[in-house]
């Protein structure tokens, strides 16, 4: 009888579980194939830095605490929630850590350990008020936003730049890779990839195994798609909401150390308007704000596809300081129409059938 | 008590009305708490030599006004699209940006009107309804989540505003421009309170005599059976953006209207997250469907006497976001399904004890 139960179940939420997939497969390729489109027609058109894998490479190194919260906002929105509180959460754990390295007499590891604390307080605070309280996530985590940002200053007004030796130790870390360009002196420069990016592309890959293949992953989908389904599935859908938030307030902090392993300072309006860069990134990469659909490895190819058409848009050295947004949201609105037109399409031959 | 009244008090219990109507009268026992005289309105001249009132009450009515008119807009988007519109800032900018090209023609501190005021509004809230158009467009033809589609706007929106301003600070000419930001001459009251007033009577008219609200909250609550009753919901979720931009137009116009200028980066700068609290305070859900125009409004001027309030206890202007975001929590909080339905079961128990007793 037991048994029969768990068939039963695991086919019914295979059959669930294949739906969405699809969606989230072809959304994801998509996503690659205009990356790879665009930085090839950049290579061709531009050749110079784009031809140099070094290049390829600071795009990873610029946006490593970017490619991190994007991660834990891809989490919460195919729970179904959304986070807007990571980039200001972000921030906060990045100047507190500064605060705390040069005044307090932190070290590393205790900075590191705070910096977590705080990003799983701030994920456990809205992960509570959202999954148990059911308040709207729009609502709590721009509240968490708010606090974040007000904190910072409270922290410390002016700009500080890290003095502690064995961070800037630390922040000097660099893998060399084996590609690289010559230099016109005939020297060879090697691409570098920084600690950060390291640890995010290692979050990455942990995130993709949890969502593909543990429980927890599976049921945060389930949640995501139809919490009442889900409900009836057995799973305990307050608890996997509550469990998104947290995971997503954790990352934020882990984002907000690398954020300072790259920048070495913290200021106030830092990283500000990276909470939109970070849902754009996921959306772009086939996650739906409606939840229940989503890919990390396509958040990660987001984030390298917004950062490709900032790099476009600069080396066309357009006249005048506003081509950059204008173009950035051109180029966005085609990528988001193109994505509907696709899966609306999908959806009538499919109903047609 | 008599019947009438007990059946009047829980009717408002029930009300959705119930919670920004008490946030507000806390608010306002606390300032009188703190400040005795923050009722007291003064009539004063001011710079021009015209009599303008002062005092808190009619700051908060006046700067509350850009939030409450798009509070109006905000509203009407929820409820169709179960979305938010969050480009309202940056478009505001290109209608003020639009607003001040009209005015000031090629120059950028010219000594006289190029074209007329009312051309001027005309023409920022034409372009506006086509960024409204466009918005809307996205999420009802092309199906996109409204944060998704609006988010187009938001990043492109300013650069577009710095574009039709030429990257220059333009200032508008005469006195007569800035009566609508400030005091038309003889009359004391600021302008853009009449303003706010004239569209929350637009808007009600609207509602009354047409099916406007029925339509977007049908088209809310299920896309499928509204088209199955006849309605077409493409039309309609673009017509509430297209209203929005109306919306938007007006508050842009009320901005420029106050300085004379223009500064695309600040102007109404994080306003889409205040007008969007502003529903969600009201008691609106913000998946769509029922809406509570008036919660809105009220929602609207909570937020402005909120900040009014944290400014007068001398709290700086950097850590004012930390406190808005504990009173927004504790709001909320009260506010809460959760919470309702816990107090709503210890109220019937109540009840039903009672019921025994006698």
């Amino acid at each position: 009888m037991k048994k029969g139960i768990n068939t039963f179940n695991s086919r019914h939420t295979l059959e669930k579980r294949r739906e969405p997939m699809t969606d989230t497969n072809l959304l994801l390729s998509i996503t690659i194939g205009i990356f790879v489109l665009f930085y090839g027609f950049s290579m061709v058109k531009f050749g110079g830095g784009f031809l140099r894998p070094n290049q390829f490479f600071d795009i990873f190194n610029e946006n490593g605490a970017l490619i991190i919260i994007a991660c834990g906002l891809s989490v919460v929105m195919v729970a179904g929630g959304i986070d807007i509180s990571v980039g200001g959460v972000t921030s906060f754990v990045c100047m507190v850590s500064v605060v705390m390295l040069d005044d307090h007499g932190f070290s590393v590891a205790q900075t590191l350990l705070l910096a977590l604390g705080i990003g799983l307080a701030f994920g456990a605070a809205q992960g509570f008020l959202v999954s148990y309280l059911e308040i709207q996530p729009f609502i709590v985590s721009l509240a968490g936003m708010f606090f974040a940002r007000g904190a910072t200053t409270m922290v410390e007004v002016n700009p500080r730049t890290v003095q502690h030796v064995s961070f800037k130790a630390l922040r000097g870390v660099k893998l060399n890779l084996p590609f690289g360009y010559t230099a016109n002196n005939g020297n060879f420069i090697a691409a570098k990839l920084e600690l950060g990016v390291i640890i995010a592309l290692a979050i990455v890959i942990v995130i993709f195994i949890i969502l593909r293949w543990t429980k927890f992953g599976r049921s945060l989908y389930a949640v995501g798609g139809n919490s009442q389904s889900a409900l009836m599935l057995g799973i305990n859908v307050k608890r996997t909401r509550f469990c998104s938030y947290l995971l997503c307030g954790l990352l934020a902090g882990i984002a907000g150390f690398v954020y300072l392993l790259h920048t070495g300072s913290g200021s106030v309006t830092q990283f500000s308007g990276a909470e939109m860069k970070a849902i754009a990134s996921s959306i772009i990469g086939g996650t739906l704000l409606t939840g229940g659909v989503g890919n990390i490895i396509g958040t990660l190819f987001g984030v390298l596809l917004l950062a490709t058409i900032n790099l476009i848009v600069i080396a066309l050295k357009l006249k005048g300081p506003w081509w950059q947004g204008i173009t950035v949201g051109f180029m966005l609105s085609l990528f988001i129409i193109l994505q509907s037109v696709i899966l609306s399409y999908r959806n009538r031959r499919r109903a047609t059938i | 008590m008599p019947k009438s009244i007990k059946t009047l008090l829980s009717g408002f219990a029930r009300s959705p009305l119930l919670i920004p109507f008490s946030m507000l009268a806390v608010l306002i026992v606390f300032n009188l708490i703190m400040d005795p005289a923050f009722f007291r309105i003064t009539v004063v001249t001011n710079n021009a030599g015209y009599p303008s009132m002062q005092g808190r009450i009619v700051a908060i009515l006046n700067n509350g006004s850009e939030l409450a008119i798009l509070a109006i807009g905000m509203t009407l988007v929820t409820a169709a699209s179960g979305g938010q519109d969050i480009s309202v800032g940056a478009a505001a900018s290109i209608a003020g940006a639009v607003i001040l090209r009209v005015v000031c023609g090629d120059e950028t501190a010219p000594t006289a009107l190029h074209a007329s005021i009312i051309a001027a509004v005309l023409a920022s809230i034409g372009v506006a309804m086509c960024f409204g158009a466009f918005n809307g467009v996205l999420v009802s033809v092309f199906k996109i989540q409204p944060m998704v589609a609006t988010l187009i706007l938001f990043t492109a929106g300013r650069q577009i505003a710095y574009w039709i301003g030429g990257g220059k600070i333009l200032n508008a000419p005469g006195d007569v421009f800035k009566y609508f930001g400030n005091n038309i001459p003889g009359i004391a009251i600021p302008t853009p309170i009449f303003i706010t007033l004239a569209c929350i009577v637009v808007i009600a008219l609207v509602l009354k005599f047409t099916n406007l609200g029925l339509y977007s909250q049908t088209v809310g609550i299920n896309v499928k059976s509204a088209r199955l009753n006849g309605l077409n919901p493409v039309w309609i979720k673009t017509l509430t953006y297209i209203i929005m931009s109306v919306c938007v137009a007006i508050v842009g116009f009320i901005k420029v209207s106050r300085t004379g200028n223009i500064n695309y980066d600040t102007l109404a700068k994080d306003i889409e997250m205040d007008a969007i609290l502003a529903v969600a305070i009201g008691g609106n859900a913000l998946s769509g469907g029922k809406f509570n125009l008036t919660g809105s409004i009220i929602g609207a001027y909570i937020i402005q006497f909120l900040t009014n309030t944290l400014y007068a206890t001398n709290v700086s202007s950097d850590s004012l976001k930390a406190y808005k975001a504990i009173v927004i929590i504790v709001i909320v909080v009260i506010g809460s399904p959760v919470l309702k339905e816990y107090a709503d079961r210890l109220f019937r128990r109540g009840g039903a004890a009672q019921g025994v007793r006698s």
